[in-house]
Protein backbone atom coordinates (compact mmCIF):
# COMPACT_ATOMS: atom_id res chain seq x y z
CA UNK A 1 0.00 0.00 0.00
CA UNK A 2 1.32 3.56 -0.81
CA UNK A 3 2.33 5.57 2.36
CA UNK A 4 -0.42 7.64 3.41
CA UNK A 5 -0.05 11.28 2.95
CA UNK A 6 0.77 13.13 6.12
CA UNK A 7 -1.71 16.05 6.39
CA UNK A 8 -0.27 18.11 8.92
CA UNK A 9 2.99 18.68 10.73
CA UNK A 10 4.63 18.18 14.20
CA UNK A 11 4.48 21.76 14.02
CA UNK A 12 0.83 22.15 13.46
CA UNK A 13 1.48 23.46 9.74
CA UNK A 14 -0.96 21.67 6.92
CA UNK A 15 -0.24 20.57 3.40
CA UNK A 16 -1.40 24.34 1.86
CA UNK A 17 0.70 26.27 4.82
CA UNK A 18 -2.15 26.81 6.93
CA UNK A 19 -2.32 26.35 10.51
CA UNK A 20 -5.26 24.64 12.20
CA UNK A 21 -7.57 27.51 12.49
CA UNK A 22 -7.13 29.16 9.47
CA UNK A 23 -9.21 29.04 6.27
CA UNK A 24 -8.84 29.36 2.60
CA UNK A 25 -9.02 32.63 1.03
CA UNK A 26 -12.56 33.33 0.11
CA UNK A 27 -13.84 35.93 -2.52
CA UNK A 28 -17.49 37.21 -2.53
CA UNK A 29 -18.72 39.45 -5.52
CA UNK A 30 -22.37 39.90 -4.99
CA UNK A 31 -24.58 41.15 -8.21
CA UNK A 32 -23.05 39.11 -11.00
CA UNK A 33 -25.67 37.83 -12.90
CA UNK A 34 -28.34 40.61 -15.20
CA UNK A 35 -31.65 38.02 -15.05
CA UNK A 36 -31.57 36.80 -12.02
CA UNK A 37 -33.27 39.00 -9.27
CA UNK A 38 -30.06 38.51 -6.88
CA UNK A 39 -26.88 36.81 -7.73
CA UNK A 40 -23.25 35.69 -6.47
CA UNK A 41 -20.10 34.64 -6.96
CA UNK A 42 -17.62 33.12 -4.82
CA UNK A 43 -14.48 31.64 -4.82
CA UNK A 44 -13.17 29.46 -1.67
CA UNK A 45 -9.97 28.34 -2.13
CA UNK A 46 -10.24 26.93 -5.30
CA UNK A 47 -13.86 26.21 -5.23
CA UNK A 48 -15.38 28.24 -7.66
CA UNK A 49 -19.54 28.75 -6.79
CA UNK A 50 -21.93 30.89 -8.57
CA UNK A 51 -25.90 31.10 -6.95
CA UNK A 52 -28.47 32.78 -8.04
CA UNK A 53 -32.11 33.90 -6.77
CA UNK A 54 -35.31 33.96 -8.69
CA UNK A 55 -38.47 34.95 -7.12
CA UNK A 56 -40.70 35.03 -5.36
CA UNK A 57 -43.15 34.10 -7.31
CA UNK A 58 -46.10 31.70 -8.36
CA UNK A 59 -45.22 28.32 -7.33
CA UNK A 60 -45.45 26.17 -9.89
CA UNK A 61 -46.52 22.81 -9.60
CA UNK A 62 -49.88 24.23 -8.14
CA UNK A 63 -50.07 21.65 -5.71
CA UNK A 64 -46.43 22.32 -4.39
CA UNK A 65 -48.14 26.22 -3.37
CA UNK A 66 -47.95 26.53 0.47
CA UNK A 67 -50.90 28.68 0.83
CA UNK A 68 -49.69 30.20 4.13
CA UNK A 69 -46.06 31.09 3.39
CA UNK A 70 -44.06 30.97 0.38
CA UNK A 71 -41.51 27.45 -0.37
CA UNK A 72 -37.61 27.86 -0.92
CA UNK A 73 -36.51 25.50 -3.74
CA UNK A 74 -32.59 25.14 -3.70
CA UNK A 75 -31.06 23.07 -6.72
CA UNK A 76 -27.40 22.74 -5.88
CA UNK A 77 -25.67 21.13 -9.00
CA UNK A 78 -22.29 20.38 -9.85
CA UNK A 79 -20.88 21.20 -13.53
CA UNK A 80 -19.34 18.17 -15.30
CA UNK A 81 -16.14 19.94 -15.42
CA UNK A 82 -15.95 20.83 -11.91
CA UNK A 83 -13.96 17.75 -10.56
CA UNK A 84 -11.11 15.81 -11.94
CA UNK A 85 -12.72 13.07 -13.37
CA UNK A 86 -15.96 14.13 -15.85
CA UNK A 87 -18.42 14.24 -12.97
CA UNK A 88 -21.96 12.51 -15.03
CA UNK A 89 -23.91 15.82 -16.03
CA UNK A 90 -27.52 15.75 -13.75
CA UNK A 91 -28.97 15.28 -10.25
CA UNK A 92 -28.16 12.51 -8.23
CA UNK A 93 -27.98 11.03 -4.50
CA UNK A 94 -25.26 13.53 -3.43
CA UNK A 95 -26.77 16.35 -5.05
CA UNK A 96 -29.93 16.28 -4.23
CA UNK A 97 -29.33 15.50 -0.56
CA UNK A 98 -27.66 19.03 -0.45
CA UNK A 99 -30.00 20.50 -2.56
CA UNK A 100 -32.80 19.31 0.31
CA UNK A 101 -30.50 20.65 3.72
CA UNK A 102 -29.30 23.83 1.94
CA UNK A 103 -33.41 24.19 1.19
CA UNK A 104 -34.22 23.90 4.58
CA UNK A 105 -31.35 25.99 5.88
CA UNK A 106 -32.29 28.90 3.68
CA UNK A 107 -36.33 28.36 4.86
CA UNK A 108 -35.02 28.99 8.42
CA UNK A 109 -33.63 32.42 7.67
CA UNK A 110 -36.33 33.77 5.34
CA UNK A 111 -39.89 35.58 6.27
CA UNK A 112 -41.78 33.18 4.38
CA UNK A 113 -45.34 34.28 5.59
CA UNK A 114 -44.74 37.63 3.30
CA UNK A 115 -44.92 35.61 0.28
CA UNK A 116 -48.13 33.20 0.31
CA UNK A 117 -48.13 30.45 -2.46
CA UNK A 118 -44.86 32.01 -4.13
CA UNK A 119 -41.80 29.84 -4.39
CA UNK A 120 -38.27 31.46 -3.90
CA UNK A 121 -35.84 29.84 -5.83
CA UNK A 122 -31.90 29.36 -5.56
CA UNK A 123 -29.92 28.10 -7.99
CA UNK A 124 -26.13 26.66 -6.88
CA UNK A 125 -23.72 25.84 -9.68
CA UNK A 126 -20.51 24.77 -8.82
CA UNK A 127 -17.85 25.53 -11.49
CA UNK A 128 -14.96 24.47 -9.49
CA UNK A 129 -14.65 21.73 -6.68
CA UNK A 130 -12.23 21.35 -3.95
CA UNK A 131 -14.14 20.01 -1.05
CA UNK A 132 -16.59 22.24 1.00
CA UNK A 133 -18.96 22.85 -1.37
CA UNK A 134 -22.11 23.18 0.08
CA UNK A 135 -21.12 25.60 2.06
CA UNK A 136 -19.45 27.64 -0.24
CA UNK A 137 -22.56 27.13 -2.15
CA UNK A 138 -24.60 28.40 1.27
CA UNK A 139 -22.35 30.94 1.62
CA UNK A 140 -22.96 32.14 -1.87
CA UNK A 141 -27.26 31.44 -1.37
CA UNK A 142 -26.97 33.89 1.26
CA UNK A 143 -25.41 36.69 -0.52
CA UNK A 144 -27.87 36.31 -3.47
CA UNK A 145 -30.86 36.04 -1.45
CA UNK A 146 -29.93 39.35 -0.07
CA UNK A 147 -28.98 40.83 -3.19
CA UNK A 148 -32.40 39.87 -4.36
CA UNK A 149 -33.60 42.14 -1.74
CA UNK A 150 -35.89 38.84 -0.35
CA UNK A 151 -36.81 39.53 3.61
CA UNK A 152 -34.94 37.30 5.70
CA UNK A 153 -33.99 37.25 9.27
CA UNK A 154 -30.12 36.72 8.95
CA UNK A 155 -27.58 35.93 6.23
CA UNK A 156 -26.89 32.68 6.51
CA UNK A 157 -23.30 31.57 6.68
CA UNK A 158 -21.93 27.70 6.43
CA UNK A 159 -18.12 26.57 6.95
CA UNK A 160 -16.86 23.40 7.70
CA UNK A 161 -13.98 21.91 10.91
CA UNK A 162 -12.69 18.46 10.84
CA UNK A 163 -10.12 15.68 12.00
CA UNK A 164 -7.06 14.85 10.41
CA UNK A 165 -4.02 13.08 10.52
CA UNK A 166 -4.95 10.44 13.40
CA UNK A 167 -2.74 8.12 11.53
CA UNK A 168 1.23 8.58 11.76
CA UNK A 169 3.52 7.16 8.90
CA UNK A 170 3.50 3.77 9.74
CA UNK A 171 -0.65 3.53 10.07
CA UNK A 172 -0.64 3.86 14.10
CA UNK A 173 -3.14 5.47 15.49
CA UNK A 174 -2.18 8.57 16.96
CA UNK A 175 -4.13 11.98 18.36
CA UNK A 176 -5.32 13.81 15.40
CA UNK A 177 -6.04 17.52 14.92
CA UNK A 178 -8.85 19.54 14.55
CA UNK A 179 -8.54 21.77 11.76
CA UNK A 180 -11.16 24.51 10.21
CA UNK A 181 -12.19 24.39 6.33
CA UNK A 182 -10.91 20.72 4.84
CA UNK A 183 -8.84 20.96 2.05
CA UNK A 184 -8.89 18.72 -0.66
CA UNK A 185 -6.72 16.33 0.54
CA UNK A 186 -7.98 16.72 3.98
CA UNK A 187 -10.98 15.77 3.14
CA UNK A 188 -9.64 12.64 1.10
CA UNK A 189 -7.68 11.25 3.97
CA UNK A 190 -8.65 12.83 6.79
CA UNK A 191 -10.76 11.18 9.88
CA UNK A 192 -14.26 13.32 9.90
CA UNK A 193 -15.93 16.57 8.16
CA UNK A 194 -18.12 18.21 9.75
CA UNK A 195 -19.58 21.03 8.20
CA UNK A 196 -22.22 23.63 9.68
CA UNK A 197 -24.27 26.27 9.16
CA UNK A 198 -25.23 29.48 11.48
CA UNK A 199 -27.17 32.39 11.75
CA UNK A 200 -24.53 34.71 13.01
CA UNK A 201 -26.63 37.12 14.40
CA UNK A 202 -27.74 34.16 17.02
CA UNK A 203 -25.49 31.89 16.66
CA UNK A 204 -28.87 29.33 15.93
CA UNK A 205 -27.96 25.71 13.75
CA UNK A 206 -29.14 25.61 10.34
CA UNK A 207 -27.37 22.91 9.28
CA UNK A 208 -24.62 20.16 10.27
CA UNK A 209 -23.70 17.35 8.96
CA UNK A 210 -20.93 14.38 9.81
CA UNK A 211 -18.63 12.48 8.30
CA UNK A 212 -16.30 10.18 10.12
CA UNK A 213 -16.00 9.82 13.44
CA UNK A 214 -15.19 12.25 16.31
CA UNK A 215 -15.31 11.69 20.26
CA UNK A 216 -17.66 13.90 22.36
CA UNK A 217 -14.65 16.28 23.16
CA UNK A 218 -13.39 16.56 19.83
CA UNK A 219 -17.37 17.17 18.41
CA UNK A 220 -17.37 20.38 21.34
CA UNK A 221 -13.83 21.27 20.22
CA UNK A 222 -15.19 21.25 15.88
CA UNK A 223 -17.96 22.56 16.70
CA UNK A 224 -16.71 25.90 18.11
CA UNK A 225 -13.96 26.10 15.25
CA UNK A 226 -16.25 26.44 12.83
CA UNK A 227 -18.91 28.38 14.11
CA UNK A 228 -15.48 30.91 14.84
CA UNK A 229 -14.96 30.24 10.73
CA UNK A 230 -18.41 31.33 10.44
CA UNK A 231 -18.60 34.34 12.27
CA UNK A 232 -14.85 35.40 9.80
CA UNK A 233 -17.10 34.48 6.56
CA UNK A 234 -19.90 36.53 7.75
CA UNK A 235 -17.92 39.79 8.12
CA UNK A 236 -16.97 39.28 4.29
CA UNK A 237 -20.75 38.46 2.80
CA UNK A 238 -21.69 41.70 4.57
CA UNK A 239 -19.04 43.78 3.25
CA UNK A 240 -19.55 42.54 -0.50
CA UNK A 241 -22.79 43.52 -0.35
CA UNK A 242 -22.26 46.56 0.96
CA UNK A 243 -19.58 46.91 -1.49
CA UNK A 244 -21.41 45.81 -4.70
CA UNK A 245 -24.00 49.07 -3.31
CA UNK A 246 -21.33 51.61 -2.81
CA UNK A 247 -19.89 50.75 -6.88
CA UNK A 248 -23.17 50.93 -7.80
CA UNK A 249 -23.41 54.45 -7.07
CA UNK A 250 -19.68 55.72 -7.58
CA UNK A 251 -20.22 54.71 -11.10
CA UNK A 252 -21.76 58.27 -11.68
CA UNK B 1 -24.28 70.00 -4.26
CA UNK B 2 -24.65 67.48 -1.24
CA UNK B 3 -23.56 64.53 -1.80
CA UNK B 4 -23.88 63.20 1.43
CA UNK B 5 -25.33 59.26 0.99
CA UNK B 6 -27.64 57.61 3.18
CA UNK B 7 -26.62 54.80 5.29
CA UNK B 8 -26.61 51.23 3.68
CA UNK B 9 -27.78 48.44 6.06
CA UNK B 10 -27.35 44.54 5.85
CA UNK B 11 -30.30 42.24 6.72
CA UNK B 12 -29.89 41.38 10.34
CA UNK B 13 -28.19 44.49 11.34
CA UNK B 14 -28.85 45.88 14.83
CA UNK B 15 -30.98 49.06 14.30
CA UNK B 16 -32.14 49.92 17.69
CA UNK B 17 -34.46 48.92 20.36
CA UNK B 18 -38.21 48.95 21.22
CA UNK B 19 -37.41 50.98 24.21
CA UNK B 20 -36.22 54.02 22.72
CA UNK B 21 -37.83 53.51 19.31
CA UNK B 22 -40.50 51.84 17.00
CA UNK B 23 -40.12 49.34 13.94
CA UNK B 24 -40.93 50.72 11.35
CA UNK B 25 -41.20 48.70 7.64
CA UNK B 26 -38.44 46.64 6.40
CA UNK B 27 -37.57 45.77 9.70
CA UNK B 28 -38.31 43.01 12.68
CA UNK B 29 -38.50 42.78 16.24
CA UNK B 30 -36.54 39.94 18.24
CA UNK B 31 -35.98 39.70 22.39
CA UNK B 32 -36.93 43.54 22.02
CA UNK B 33 -34.27 44.58 19.67
CA UNK B 34 -34.92 45.89 15.99
CA UNK B 35 -33.09 44.28 13.16
CA UNK B 36 -33.30 45.41 9.30
CA UNK B 37 -34.96 42.56 7.16
CA UNK B 38 -33.41 43.58 4.07
CA UNK B 39 -30.34 45.61 1.82
CA UNK B 40 -32.03 48.91 2.48
CA UNK B 41 -31.45 52.35 3.32
CA UNK B 42 -31.81 53.39 7.26
CA UNK B 43 -34.68 56.25 7.09
CA UNK B 44 -34.99 57.72 10.62
CA UNK B 45 -38.63 59.58 11.30
CA UNK B 46 -39.36 60.81 14.45
CA UNK B 47 -39.31 57.13 16.63
CA UNK B 48 -39.67 55.02 13.77
CA UNK B 49 -36.96 53.21 11.95
CA UNK B 50 -37.74 52.06 8.48
CA UNK B 51 -35.55 50.40 5.98
CA UNK B 52 -35.91 51.58 2.43
CA UNK B 53 -35.53 48.69 0.03
CA UNK B 54 -33.13 49.03 -2.23
CA UNK B 55 -34.24 45.94 -4.96
CA UNK B 56 -36.99 43.42 -4.30
CA UNK B 57 -40.52 42.32 -5.80
CA UNK B 58 -43.37 44.78 -6.18
CA UNK B 59 -45.79 44.24 -2.93
CA UNK B 60 -49.43 45.05 -4.60
CA UNK B 61 -51.11 47.40 -2.26
CA UNK B 62 -54.97 48.47 -2.77
CA UNK B 63 -55.42 51.59 -4.85
CA UNK B 64 -51.75 51.58 -5.76
CA UNK B 65 -52.09 52.65 -9.64
CA UNK B 66 -50.25 50.28 -11.57
CA UNK B 67 -49.08 49.28 -15.45
CA UNK B 68 -49.86 45.82 -15.77
CA UNK B 69 -49.34 43.53 -19.17
CA UNK B 70 -52.48 41.06 -20.13
CA UNK B 71 -50.80 37.29 -19.63
CA UNK B 72 -54.06 35.30 -20.78
CA UNK B 73 -57.61 36.05 -21.51
CA UNK B 74 -59.77 33.70 -19.75
CA UNK B 75 -63.78 33.01 -20.49
CA UNK B 76 -64.92 35.94 -18.15
CA UNK B 77 -61.77 37.94 -17.05
CA UNK B 78 -58.31 38.15 -17.75
CA UNK B 79 -54.66 37.66 -15.96
CA UNK B 80 -52.43 40.61 -15.94
CA UNK B 81 -49.13 40.56 -14.91
CA UNK B 82 -48.30 43.89 -12.67
CA UNK B 83 -44.58 42.65 -11.53
CA UNK B 84 -45.61 41.44 -8.62
CA UNK B 85 -44.73 37.58 -7.43
CA UNK B 86 -48.35 36.56 -8.45
CA UNK B 87 -50.72 37.79 -11.80
CA UNK B 88 -53.33 39.85 -11.26
CA UNK B 89 -57.24 39.72 -12.05
CA UNK B 90 -59.06 41.60 -14.08
CA UNK B 91 -62.72 40.99 -14.00
CA UNK B 92 -65.20 41.76 -16.68
CA UNK B 93 -67.08 43.63 -14.37
CA UNK B 94 -64.29 45.78 -13.66
CA UNK B 95 -63.73 47.12 -17.16
CA UNK B 96 -65.68 50.09 -19.10
CA UNK B 97 -66.88 47.99 -21.69
CA UNK B 98 -69.88 45.37 -21.97
CA UNK B 99 -67.84 42.16 -22.73
CA UNK B 100 -70.17 39.03 -23.95
CA UNK B 101 -69.16 35.81 -22.07
CA UNK B 102 -65.95 34.43 -23.89
CA UNK B 103 -65.25 37.30 -25.98
CA UNK B 104 -62.30 38.84 -23.92
CA UNK B 105 -59.88 38.61 -26.67
CA UNK B 106 -61.60 40.46 -28.85
CA UNK B 107 -61.37 43.43 -25.91
CA UNK B 108 -57.59 42.93 -24.41
CA UNK B 109 -55.49 40.27 -26.08
CA UNK B 110 -52.35 38.81 -25.03
CA UNK B 111 -49.40 41.22 -25.05
CA UNK B 112 -51.48 44.33 -24.29
CA UNK B 113 -50.66 46.73 -21.85
CA UNK B 114 -52.98 48.58 -19.43
CA UNK B 115 -52.95 51.15 -16.90
CA UNK B 116 -54.85 49.63 -13.99
CA UNK B 117 -55.87 50.46 -10.40
CA UNK B 118 -55.65 47.43 -7.50
CA UNK B 119 -58.92 46.96 -6.08
CA UNK B 120 -58.61 44.31 -3.68
CA UNK B 121 -54.76 42.19 -2.17
CA UNK B 122 -56.06 39.17 -0.55
CA UNK B 123 -55.42 37.34 2.70
CA UNK B 124 -53.86 34.66 0.00
CA UNK B 125 -52.50 37.40 -1.97
CA UNK B 126 -54.89 36.93 -4.91
CA UNK B 127 -55.36 40.40 -6.65
CA UNK B 128 -58.27 41.82 -8.23
CA UNK B 129 -57.42 45.36 -10.43
CA UNK B 130 -59.87 47.72 -11.96
CA UNK B 131 -60.00 49.78 -14.94
CA UNK B 132 -63.34 51.92 -13.23
CA UNK B 133 -62.94 54.47 -10.73
CA UNK B 134 -64.99 57.38 -11.22
CA UNK B 135 -62.38 59.65 -9.58
CA UNK B 136 -59.56 58.61 -11.96
CA UNK B 137 -59.74 59.31 -15.47
CA UNK B 138 -56.54 58.24 -16.12
CA UNK B 139 -57.59 54.00 -16.23
CA UNK B 140 -57.35 52.10 -20.10
CA UNK B 141 -55.39 50.38 -22.54
CA UNK B 142 -52.27 51.91 -23.76
CA UNK B 143 -51.33 52.43 -26.95
CA UNK B 144 -48.15 53.47 -28.96
CA UNK B 145 -45.49 55.30 -26.55
CA UNK B 146 -42.74 53.27 -24.65
CA UNK B 147 -42.94 51.06 -21.21
CA UNK B 148 -39.37 50.87 -19.40
CA UNK B 149 -39.03 49.04 -15.68
CA UNK B 150 -37.30 50.66 -12.89
CA UNK B 151 -36.89 49.31 -9.37
CA UNK B 152 -40.32 49.09 -8.14
CA UNK B 153 -38.72 50.94 -4.50
CA UNK B 154 -36.91 53.71 -6.42
CA UNK B 155 -40.66 54.61 -7.98
CA UNK B 156 -41.06 56.79 -4.97
CA UNK B 157 -37.72 58.68 -5.70
CA UNK B 158 -38.64 59.04 -9.48
CA UNK B 159 -42.06 60.72 -8.61
CA UNK B 160 -39.93 63.11 -5.89
CA UNK B 161 -42.09 64.95 -3.01
CA UNK B 162 -45.64 65.88 -3.87
CA UNK B 163 -44.70 64.82 -8.13
CA UNK B 164 -41.81 67.91 -7.60
CA UNK B 165 -39.27 65.30 -9.57
CA UNK B 166 -41.64 63.78 -12.77
CA UNK B 167 -43.25 67.36 -13.31
CA UNK B 168 -39.71 68.73 -13.48
CA UNK B 169 -39.48 65.54 -16.54
CA UNK B 170 -42.52 66.15 -17.92
CA UNK B 171 -42.14 70.34 -18.21
CA UNK B 172 -38.71 69.81 -19.69
CA UNK B 173 -39.25 66.97 -22.36
CA UNK B 174 -42.94 67.21 -23.25
CA UNK B 175 -43.71 63.62 -22.77
CA UNK B 176 -46.77 62.29 -21.31
CA UNK B 177 -45.40 59.93 -18.61
CA UNK B 178 -47.25 57.44 -16.00
CA UNK B 179 -45.32 55.77 -13.27
CA UNK B 180 -46.64 52.24 -11.87
CA UNK B 181 -46.20 51.85 -8.68
CA UNK B 182 -45.15 48.91 -9.85
CA UNK B 183 -42.11 50.16 -11.39
CA UNK B 184 -43.26 50.28 -15.10
CA UNK B 185 -43.15 53.52 -16.63
CA UNK B 186 -45.12 54.66 -19.82
CA UNK B 187 -43.57 57.61 -22.04
CA UNK B 188 -45.44 59.03 -25.09
CA UNK B 189 -43.79 61.48 -26.94
CA UNK B 190 -41.47 62.24 -29.90
CA UNK B 191 -38.84 59.63 -30.35
CA UNK B 192 -35.51 62.06 -29.20
CA UNK B 193 -37.81 63.28 -25.66
CA UNK B 194 -38.41 59.59 -25.09
CA UNK B 195 -34.79 58.79 -25.12
CA UNK B 196 -34.13 61.95 -23.30
CA UNK B 197 -36.48 60.40 -20.31
CA UNK B 198 -34.77 57.06 -20.52
CA UNK B 199 -31.84 58.71 -19.75
CA UNK B 200 -32.49 60.82 -16.90
CA UNK B 201 -34.66 57.83 -15.12
CA UNK B 202 -31.05 55.63 -15.60
CA UNK B 203 -29.91 58.81 -13.59
CA UNK B 204 -32.57 58.65 -10.91
CA UNK B 205 -32.44 55.21 -10.77
CA UNK B 206 -28.94 54.93 -10.15
CA UNK B 207 -28.27 57.79 -8.07
CA UNK B 208 -31.46 57.57 -5.82
CA UNK B 209 -29.56 57.33 -2.61
CA UNK B 210 -28.04 60.70 -2.79
CA UNK B 211 -29.59 63.62 -1.12
CA UNK B 212 -30.70 66.60 -3.18
CA UNK B 213 -31.13 64.72 -6.42
CA UNK B 214 -33.92 66.96 -7.52
CA UNK B 215 -31.74 70.23 -7.88
CA UNK B 216 -29.37 68.15 -10.03
CA UNK B 217 -31.44 66.64 -12.37
CA UNK B 218 -33.24 70.17 -12.41
CA UNK B 219 -29.79 71.51 -13.73
CA UNK B 220 -28.95 68.28 -16.15
CA UNK B 221 -32.36 69.14 -17.83
CA UNK B 222 -31.95 73.10 -18.16
CA UNK B 223 -28.45 72.50 -19.71
CA UNK B 224 -29.70 70.35 -22.07
CA UNK B 225 -32.40 72.38 -22.95
CA UNK B 226 -30.16 75.31 -23.68
CA UNK B 227 -28.56 73.55 -25.89
CA UNK B 228 -31.28 72.84 -28.44
CA UNK B 229 -31.83 76.42 -28.53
Amino acid sequence: MEQEIKLIDDDGKRLDGRKADELREIKIEAGVLHRAEGSCYLEWGNNKVVAAVYGPREAIPRHSQDPLKAIVRARYNMAAFSVDERKRPGPDRRSREISKVISEALEKVIITNKFPRAAIEVNIEVLEAEAGTRCAGLTAAGVALADAGIPMKDIPVACAAGKIGSKDNFGKKIGGNIVLDLGKQEDNFGDADLPIAISPRNGEILLLQMDGHLTVEEFDKALDLAIKGCNIISKLQKEALLQKYQVDVEAY
Amino acid sequence: MSREKREIVTPSQLLGDTNSSKAGRGTFIEKGKIYSERMGLLNKISDFINVIPLKGRYEPIEKDFVIGIIEEPLSSSWLVDINAPYPALLHTNEVPWDVEFGETDKYLNRGDSIMAKILDVGIEKNIQITLKDQKDHNLYKISGGYITNIEPSKVPRLIGKEGSMITLLKKYTKCRIHVGKNGRIWIKGENEKISKVLQVIKKIETESIYYGLTDRIEGLLKKDANEVQ
